[in-house]
């Protein structure tokens, strides 16, 4: 087999949406999985394009990989289930209201359009939510995705390109421009790309990965209507409590007429079983927005890790000691919005042309290296 | 002294049929012959796969009631059963 210039290690949205990246701009890329493309975490998410803006740097993430969501789209609507359904940013006292004011006033001068609604044109706007909340902010061009059709469609992409994969075959592990599968088979390499998720960390023990995990359920078809992904303000502000577990509503319209149901944040725990008094959180608050969901049917919950950093940046960029290692990893619970930026700023990187944003908030290099 | 009623009348999509006191409403529909519960999002029939309130498939509307599992509700006498619902 010829070397390839690159071998992507782990076929989540992020590790796909580079490999397809790198292929297209002339390099000889390998993509390699354990399992499937698309079949980590990225199977298990929401799969909500949602422009954040907690920082000014995740905003430039955000809106520099919402553009390519957009040019990606526009021919694969169908595939990605793809729907602009909006995000609605519901606040449900004066407090978040002022928050949401500002989001909406940071988003509009970025060209990302935030329209604030009182609590009556919200009400007329989305009959299902409760009465009496203090307004919101909407969002008009997030949306919504399937993120492992994708995943698997990029994967495609990559090959159509004339790429390589290889799955079902698991890295043992990397070093300086080679990998080495489980299978004792080693392949070198121009680069290689760690994107193994919140497995990166046992790859190259000094890029501190962890997952963060969530609840989510969804509920059967219902004729019932939502039509924007409807997320609590308190969502990403909601602090941990003392069973580190923080709840914020968030409700996600599918195109097959399910509502999907999340999200928690929970540090420190490592099986990912479901967790029913957990569970019972996540549902009551999102009952507490959407009351008529009370007596819809769940038909499935389950669980899922984000890949999550102590900064709660992604990690994206050069190894700080591996010249020929490049990490792409760590993107928490907006690594499907941020997947296709993400593969922009690390070509950028990796082919030496000046990047799209700042690459600094993303380096490796923040977590200090101690030399073994 | 009779012999007890061992059986349910129950009607699905319109049809009667005499079913064992105590069974699902699976066991209905295929003595009503359907092998249907529901259509899936792509229009595709769908029938209890599992049997045990697993899968999800064979959702029936029971009395009115839209998405109760065919596989884990008992069948009693006048209970109306329809099939290939689309939710
Ligand atoms: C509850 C929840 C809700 C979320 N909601 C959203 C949302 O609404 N919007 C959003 O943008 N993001 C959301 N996310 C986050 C998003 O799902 C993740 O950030 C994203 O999927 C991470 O992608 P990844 O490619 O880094 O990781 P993964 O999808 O986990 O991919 C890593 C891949 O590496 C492979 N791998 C691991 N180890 C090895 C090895 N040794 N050898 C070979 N292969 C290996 C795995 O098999 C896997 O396929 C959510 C996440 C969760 C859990």
């Amino acid at each position: 087999m010829k070397h390839p210039d690159v071998i992507v290690v782990g076929a989540g949205i992020v590790g796909a949406a580079c490999a397809a990246e790198l292929q297209a701009l002339g390099r000889d890329v390998l993509l390699v999985d354990g399992g499937v493309p698309g079949g980590g975490v990225t199977a298990a998410g929401m799969g909500h394009l949602v422009a954040l803006d907690e920082t000014d740097d995740e905003l430039d993430l955000c809106l520099l990989s919402l553009a390519r969501w957009d040019a990606y789209l526009s021919t694969r609507t169908d595939l990605a289930e793809h729907v602009r359904c909006g995000t609605l940013w519901v606040a449900e006292d004066d407090a978040q209201m002022a928050h949401a004011r500002v989001r909406a006033q940071r988003l509009g001068r970025r060209g990302w359009d935030a329209v604030e609604l009182s609590g009556d044109a919200l009400a007329r706007m989305e009959p299902a939510l409760r009465a009496g909340l203090a307004g919101a902010v909407r969002v008009v061009r997030d949306g919504v995705v399937y993120p492992p059709a994708v995943a698997r469609d990029l994967a495609d992409t990559l090959v159509a390109l004339g790429g390589q994969t290889r799955f079902g075959t698991a890295v043992a592990r990397i070093d300086d421009g080679a990998i080495t599968l489980a299978s004792g088979e080693r392949i070198a390499a121009g680069d290689v790309v760690a994107a193994a998720g919140t497995a990166v960390t046992r790859l190259l023990p000094d890029i501190p990965v962890f997952p963060r995990k969530g609840h989510l359920a969804i509920t059967a078809r219902t004729p019932r209507r939502l039509s924007h992904q409807v997320v609590s303000m308190g969502y990403g502000q909601t602090a941990a409590g003392s069973d580190a577990l923080a709840v914020a509503a968030n409700v996600q319209p599918r195109i097959t007429g399910q509502w999907l149901i999340g999200s928690c944040r929970q540090d420190g725990i490592r099986h990912a079983d479901v967790d029913p008094r957990v569970l019972a959180q996540v549902l009551r608050s999102a009952i507490a927005l959407l009351p008529c969901l009370a007596d819809m049917k769940i038909i499935r919950s389950w669980t899922g890790m984000r890949p999550a950093t102590y900064d709660g940046r992604p990690v994206i960029g050069r190894h700080p000691a591996l010249p020929h290692v490049w990490v792409a990893a760590g993107h928490e619970g907006l690594g499907v919005t941020t997947a296709f930026g993400t593969a922009q700023l690390l070509a950028d990187l990796m082919l030496d042309r000046p990047a799209s944003i700042a690459a600094i908030p993303y380096s490796p290099s923040r977590f200090a290296h101690v030399p073994a | 002294m009779s012999p007890p009623d061992l059986s349910s009348r129950v009607v699905v999509d319109g049809v009667a049929v005499d079913v064992p006191r105590g069974v699902t409403v699976v066991a209905a529909l295929v003595a009503a012959n359907s092998l249907c519960t529901r259509r899936s999002v792509t229009g595709q029939r769908r029938f209890a796969f599992c049997g045990i309130g697993q899968c999800q498939e064979c959702r029936v509307t029971v009395d009115g009631c839209a998405n109760q599992l065919a596989c884990g509700t008992i069948c009693a006498d006048g209970m109306t059963i329809a099939t290939g619902g689309d939710w």
